[in-house]
């Protein structure tokens, strides 16, 4: 802590500061094979008002068994980047390459967890999770063991024949995760998985995402617009600027890992988010536009005397 | 502040609301029952029982009550007998006893005139020509709105001219029917289904325009590729289209009066007609009441199988 303060203090590139671990760790993972990689990406869309720029010249590569958290303002495009890796959406120039083949549409090598409740809900927990398999044309009982070694470790032994309403949210986004899961992609796509969750039941999912992720041969790809989520969750984080979406930073997180809940308070978790809150809310953009114009016309729609402030 | 006041109204206690349900039928039935059971409310005419001295009354004739008047007073002017009678209401509104009987003896008594059809098997009839009609037009339009809504190019191809058509009133096809399907029932069914086809198509195409994209692009990620409608957006949807078929199946029934007069006048408008020329008013109400129940009570039976078949869908509301 004595040695460690004084360049803390230095300012602001303490989080570009890591303990031999972490190096020999980041070190590790490079040599690891390449499972997907974005090159020059861009992405134009057309609209009524002319062509807007979403994505420009993003290019990156996420090693096996690496943990990746894109993060960025709203409107930075970390939603169509994700849709276009997952092949739902086209780009408009560049390549994306999953273990070197582009990809050209959705497909069982790209799973994918979607914000919003995705699960069919026609279908119990274990349904849901023989889908991929059956779909690929595997038998009805092939998929039913697999799905029932994954409800297990998700942990919904007891929910296997339940219906997705009568799960709370962080249940059902388990079920999405291991029906994604069961297909074995080669890399698992986030998009903001548990941005609808509470704030308890959020970090309880993280936990146990780690603890996946730790388990079993899994890249994951993770997208979210919550600091702490990402510098607890990811090997390297992935900063996007908007207007158009470009890479600011791909940071190295100097977090050692195993992380625990505990760590949030590390001198290398505060340098980390110091230098993403100084990249996503640069301090003269939070007095500006229409946060304050809004609050400084606000109408007055009561007209008793006693003031609450 | 929606959300507070809606949920409040449905989730009333049962007691409450089986309550409200039947006020919602006794309520039209007290108005009835005012309106033919306290003299002094409307009765516009006089129930002759003694015609006194007027030659042209009968026990049992009808007149205004101004007629009556006026010839109770000049009969007391001539110094003969005056008539006397009561308020009634004109023959076209029966009182609910009345209407009541002629509901037992319509089924119960057979049919008075010599080509008279028995009740039930005129509503037997109609409903026959309403199921087909129905089945046919599903057995077309389902399909067609649920590729409709899934594909664009096909929507692009097909909607404008369905558009069109569903302008068109089927009945004015009811010539053209009996031209080519001959005067029986293959006319009215293909008014029921004209009536029926084009609106469903449209119907269930919005349908499955609604179901949420997300559900499409999970079963992609997870390598649905050729049966996404069978395994996906027909089960997604099949709730709302269950409850379209609902609706859909209404709207077939008020096809149903104007398809039976097509050809030869056949079921229960057939009875209707039939009652309404000897000006028995009596049946004719208990027989625009026996739709009615076939129609509700058709509709509360399916709800409660909708709800046996898609437990699943019950608490959607409580999803986001």
């Amino acid at each position: 802590m004595t040695a460690a303060s004084p360049k803390l203090d230095e300012g602001a590139l303490a989080y570009l500061e890591q303990t031999d671990a972490v190096r020999q760790r980041f070190k590790r993972i490079k040599e690891r094979d390449v499972v997907l990689e974005v090159r020059k990406l861009h992405k134009t869309f057309e609209t009524p008002q002319g062509a807007t720029e979403a994505l420009r010249d993003i290019n990156f590569k996420v090693h096996r068994r690496e943990f990746i958290c894109v993060i960025g303002p709203s409107g930075c495009g970390k939603s169509t980047l994700i849709r276009i890796l997952a092949g739902l959406e086209r780009h408009s120039s560049g390549e994306v390459l999953l273990d070197d083949k582009p990809v050209t549409g959705p497909g069982r090598d790209l799973g994918m967890v979607f914000q919003g409740y995705s699960l069919f809900p026609w279908l119990t927990v274990k349904r849901n999770i023989m889908f991929g398999p059956q779909m690929s044309g595997q038998s009805t009982g092939t998929a039913e063991s697999l799905a029932r070694t994954w409800i297990d470790l998700v942990g919904l032994t007891q929910f296997a024949d339940a219906y997705p309403h009568q799960l709370s949210g962080g249940m059902r986004q388990r079920v999405a995760i291991a029906r994604a899961l069961v297909n074995q992609p080669r890399i698992l796509l986030m998009d903001e998985p548990f941005g609808a969750l509470d704030a308890q039941t959020r970090s309880r999912m993280q936990s146990h995402l780690l603890d996946i992720w730790k388990n079993i041969d899994l890249t994951i790809l993770f997208i979210t617009h919550d600091l702490d989520e990402a510098i607890y969750l990811a090997d390297r984080i992935l900063v996007l600027k908007p207007h158009p979406g470009e890479v600011q930073e791909l940071i190295e997180v100097p977090v050692p890992r195993p992380r625990a809940p505990a760590q949030f308070g590390s001198p290398e978790f505060r340098a980390v988010k110091a230098r993403l809150e100084a990249l996503i809310h640069p301090p003269h953009e939070l007095d500006s536009a229409e946060d304050t114009v809004a609050f400084a016309n606000m109408i007055r729609f009561t007209d008793v005397a006693d003031d609450v402030e | 502040m929606m959300k507070f006041v809606i949920p409040l109204g449905r989730r009333a206690a049962p007691s409450r609301r089986a309550l409200l349900t039947l006020c919602s039928f006794l309520i039209p039935i007290l108005i009835w029952c005012l309106f033919s059971y306290v003299p002094f409310i409307w009765h516009p005419k006089v129930m002759v029982s003694d015609p006194g001295g007027v030659d042209y009354f009968n026990p049992g004739t009808l007149v205004d009550k101004d007629e009556f008047e006026d010839q109770a007073g000049q009969m007391k002017a001539q110094g003969l007998a005056v008539p006397r009678g009561h308020p009634a209401n004109p023959v076209y509104l029966p009182a609910p006893h009345v209407v009541a009987k002629a509901f037992v003896v319509a089924f119960s008594t057979a049919p008075q005139t010599r080509d008279g059809v028995w009740l039930h098997e005129s509503l037997w009839h109609s409903i026959q020509i309403i199921f087909w009609g129905f089945v046919l037009s599903s057995l077309v339009g389902v399909p067609l709105g649920v590729l409709t809504g899934t594909y664009v190019t096909l929507a692009r191809l097909s909607e404008p001219f369905i558009e069109f058509f569903r302008y068109l009133p089927a009945p004015a096809f009811g010539a053209l029917a009996v031209a080519v399907l001959g005067i029986y029932d293959g006319p009215k069914i293909a008014i029921i289904v004209i009536g029926t086809f084009f609106q469903q198509v449209l119907v269930v195409a919005n349908t499955t325009r609604k179901l949420d994209p997300t559900i499409v692009e999970a079963a992609r990620t997870l390598g649905t590729r050729g049966r996404l409608i069978t395994k996906v957006v027909v089960p997604a949807i099949l709730p709302d289209l269950y409850r379209d078929q609902r609706i859909l199946l209404g709207w077939a029934w008020t096809y149903l009066i104007v398809a039976e007069l097509i050809g030869t006048s056949s079921g229960i408008t057939w009875y209707i007609t039939q009652q309404a020329r000897y000006q028995h008013f009596e049946n004719v109400y208990a027989a625009i009441i026996i739709i009615g129940m076939i129609g509700f009570g058709s509709d509360l039976g399916f709800e409660r199988l909708g709800r046996k078949l898609f437990p699943w869908h019950v608490a959607q509301g409580d999803k986001r």
